[in-house]
């Protein structure tokens, strides 16, 4: 069942030097339960796409929906960015119900999930810990954790390892990836790093150059139960080659 | 075996040496600082009595302490009341009325490019020239002089807090708008807690540039207070008084600002500030 859908959406930013137009004619759509990314060349526009679907800015012309109904900045999206950005001076118990008391939705119920989420992923015995005191990858654990908390129906994740050194990367990208599966979460992931798209998507969506627009859809067969084992298959250097070529001509 | 543990406390381990040593330099620096004070008292004691200064003019320790011993006690700690209660109003309500319109000015994008330019103006006036219209406007006594105090620091305030508020990081802000807050939430969530350390620095400033105001509305306008004391006795050519009421003022200033250093310490507590 569809959950996302981007119908010809077009978006021209205005600024005293110029227009740009950052994004033409994109269609796109995205089913319940399914892991797509988007890849580009670099300055494509993939946060433009994400601030689109987050309902943060509005297109030009066309629709952007979930459940056929207009986007809007509701909680029925959670956003993943490059930092973590927990706050410093609030706990991480604190930090993780921040998407509930803004929603007003911080019910005993509530609080209580986002604890228990907090004890199934490791970090139950830093819920009165501050951020600083938190590891690269416990912290962006942490940051997921706040993000689903709300429920949101859908995940945008801008980036969201490029901030961690490249060891630990891989293990929080498990992390990360095991989490949404097992909470069965709709997610749409952008980045430029084309083995972390081919190690985690269903589909992957190459974006042409400025402006941005659909190039083409690549719906994967990689065998592995997380992005660490998806790499050793034979098909995860099929895929990344394939798809790094089609970015790569996009970006002469 | 035995024995060993004897032999063990003889031998300082390496962090043992390196807590004394600093607990050593504490000390020194202490009593370095003490003796800064000490020389300078003794000296200008000295001075005075040896005729090097006239102590007539330079007035000396002994004689501040005399003249401070003469006064009525009831006399002296109304005209400190008076400065104190005039300096601590003029703190408080600049402080507010500061971060109110600094609060305003981010809020409302519009408000803040068209008053940028009067900010400007009015930060670079200085403040002081405004004493006589203050005076005829809000008459002269007490209310004169907190308007001074608050005309004096709200300006820097306003600045400093602004500033603060649009450097909050941007990543943090669209989190917040991406799950849905409103401007205030952002306000309330986000721009306070994350400038507590800036709001505490502001509060600081103030504490410095109230006196200023307090002390120049006084020597403009006033018939009693610290300022009042210095003003009178340079104009009788009772140089003791000036010197006790400067040394009051002196320590009063210092105690104000201890104040604030604690609720600093407070404050970094309870927000978790490095």
């Amino acid at each position: 069942m569809t959950l996302l859908a981007l119908d010809h959406v077009d978006l021209i930013y205005q600024s005293p030097e110029g227009q740009t137009e950052a994004v033409r004619d994109l269609s796109l759509a995205v089913d319940e339960g399914e892991f797509i990314a988007l890849v580009g060349p670099s300055g494509c526009g993939k946060t433009t796409i994400l601030s689109l679907i987050a309902g943060l800015i509005s297109p030009t012309s066309g629709s952007v929906t979930i459940d056929g109904v207009p986007v809007s900045a509701n909680g029925d999206v959670g956003y993943m960015l490059q930092r973590d950005n927990l706050f410093e001076w609030r706990t991480i118990e604190s930090n993780v119900t921040l998407g509930l008391s803004i929603q007003k939705k911080l019910t005993p119920e509530s609080r209580e999930y986002a604890a228990s989420m907090l004890d199934k992923y490791g970090l139950g015995e830093f819920k009165k810990h501050y951020p600083t005191q938190l590891s690269g990858g416990m912290r962006q654990r942490a940051a997921l954790i706040r993000t689903l908390a709300f429920k949101p129906r859908l995940l945008l994740l801008d980036e969201p390892f490029s901030a961690i050194d490249f060891q630990t990367r891989m293990t929080v990208c498990d992390d990360v990836y095991s989490i949404i599966k097992r909470e069965n979460k709709t997610a749409l992931l952008v980045t430029h790093d084309i083995s972390e798209a081919v190690s985690m998507a269903d589909r992957v969506v190459v974006l042409s150059a400025r402006p941005a627009t659909v190039k083409k859809v690549f719906t994967l067969d990689v065998p592995g139960e997380t992005p660490l084992r998806r790499r050793e298959s034979p098909l995860f250097s099929k895929w990344f080659d394939t798809i790094w070529k089609e970015v790569s001509e996009e970006k002469k | 075996m035995k024995g060993l543990p004897c032999l063990m406390n003889r031998i300082k381990s390496p962090r043992d040496v390196y807590l004394a040593r600093r607990r050593t330099d504490k000390i020194v620096t202490l009593i370095l600082r003490i003796g800064v004070l000490a020389a300078f008292i003794g000296l200008w004691e000295l001075a005075a009595k040896l005729d090097w200064i006239d102590p007539f003019i330079f007035s000396c320790p002994s004689r501040i302490v005399s003249t401070l011993a003469s006064i009525d006690p009831s006399e002296l700690f109304k005209h400190i009341g008076y400065t104190l209660l005039e300096c601590i109003v003029g703190f408080l309500a600049a402080s507010l009325i500061g971060i109110a319109i600094a609060v305003l000015l981010w809020r409302f994008i519009k408000l803040r490019e068209v008053l940028e330019p009067y900010i400007i103006v009015l930060n670079a006036l200085p403040k002081i020239a405004l004493g006589p219209i203050i005076i005829i406007w809000v008459g002269a006594g007490v209310q004169a002089i907190a308007v001074m105090t608050i005309l004096i620091c709200v300006i820097v305030t306003v600045i400093s807090v602004l500033n603060g508020f649009m450097s909050v990081d941007a990543g943090k802000i669209l989190l917040l708008r991406s799950m849905g807050a409103s401007k205030f939430q952002i306000l309330t969530r986000l721009v306070f807690p994350a400038n507590i350390p800036a709001l505490v620095n502001m509060l600081k400033i103030n504490v410095g540039l109230a006196w200023v105001g307090t002390i120049m509305g006084e020597y403009l306008v006033s018939s009693a207070g610290l300022g009042y004391l210095i003003i009178y006795g340079s104009q009788v050519f009772k140089m003791d008084l000036v010197m006790s009421s400067t040394v009051i003022l002196c320590l009063l200033a210092t105690v104000m600002y201890l104040a604030v250093a604690g609720v600093e310490r407070l404050t970094k507590k309870k927000f978790n500030i490095e």
